[in-house]
């Protein structure tokens, strides 16, 4: 006790990014919102089988109570004005995953309506190779995603004015 | 035997001056006629022969031939359990169609994806616009001399040129 131990057994210490970044990757939300078939391996990572809820992955019907968008199918150019008003309905922090071919670069559909990736409109974080992606390639995207939340510094710091925000290269 | 067709009699007795071509393969009946009396052609079709359901209203864009667009009109007949396929050409210079949706109501939103997709105009049609694509896309997709890639991109020519 004493010196070792001044705060007592009640009491934690720990960063504050440990501590925020920890809560966030632990309570990724996503957008509901599927495009095309990777929305039905979108679905079936969430049903009972693999149990998105473990990791505090839970679907939200609205763009105001999400972290995530899960882009799920081909983006067609009508539908991509669409997917940028969700995408700027949700409050930051907010993270895109790009799930299959198509939503990574347009995947086989090379043609006049479908945008050549998502990334051109939106800042992707995950990349989910797949055609489809299987449902454990999207646990390990979304696992990835923790990772990287897990690697901010500062970001919940900076905005509540207390220093700046350091960007990592990855 | 497409002459033996009742439909095709009945439609060359009516409309023998219209009639282009009469085709029939593998059991498909196909009438090619003039497009001036189509609507004249179809609510006869409708009326007299029962063929009461428009299955499908589509075109062809042969470029390169003169006229360029085929109009396509899938019939079925769901009393006599009849199918007829209604074709009529267009040409480029003149490239509009009389509209059929006064005979069947659901050739409206059918030739709205014609005009969308082939730029076939349809004369007194009620609300052509765009069905598919935006309502500022320039230009007319399914038109063979559209680039697959959209215009403003260089065509993909193969992976090792």
């Amino acid at each position: 006790m004493g010196v070792d131990n001044p705060l007592g057994d009640n009491i934690l210490t720990a960063s504050l990014d440990g501590l925020v970044n920890w809560a966030r990757k632990s309570s990724i939300w996503p957008m509901t919102f599927g495009l095309a078939c990777c929305a039905i391996e979108m679905m079936a990572t969430g049903a009972s089988h693999n149990d998105l809820d473990r990791f505090g992955i839970i679907f939200r019907a609205s763009p105001r109570q999400s972290d995530c968008i899960i882009i799920a199918g081909t983006v067609t150019k009508k539908m991509l004005p669409v997917i940028m008003t969700v995408y700027e309905q949700m409050p930051e922090p907010k993270w895109v995953i790009a799930m299959g071919a198509c939503a990574c670069s347009g995947g086989i559909f090379d043609t006049y309506s479908v945008v050549q990736g998502v990334d051109e409109a939106l800042p992707v974080d995950v990349y989910i190779p797949g055609c489809p992606p299987r449902p454990e390639a999207l646990l390990f995207g979304l696992i990835k995603l923790q990772e990287k939340i897990m690697r901010e510094r500062n970001s919940f710091g900076s905005t509540i004015g207390l220093g700046e925000r350091y960007d990592s290269a990855a | 035997m497409a002459e033996n067709n009742r439909a095709v009699i009945k439609l060359k007795e009516r409309f023998a001056a219209d009639i282009v071509d009469i085709k029939e393969f593998r059991g498909e009946v196909t009438v090619t006629v003039k497009k001036e009396n189509i609507v004249d052609i179809c609510s006869f079709l409708k009326t007299a022969l029962a063929f009461n359901l428009l299955t499908d209203v589509t075109a062809v864009d042969y470029l390169g031939q003169e006229p360029r667009f085929m109009m396509v009109y899938n019939l079925y007949s769901i009393p006599n359990k009849d199918r007829l396929r209604i074709k009529a050409q267009v040409s480029e210079s003149c490239c509009s169609i009389d509209t059929v949706y006064k005979v069947w109501s659901t050739a409206e939103w059918l030739e709205r994806e014609v005009y969308d997709l082939f730029g076939i105009t349809f004369n007194s049609h009620p609300d052509l616009r765009r069905i598919l694509m935006t309502d500022d896309w320039a230009g007319h997709p399914l038109r063979k001399d559209y680039p697959l890639q959209g215009p403003d991109r260089e065509p993909y020519k193969g992976r090792l040129s």
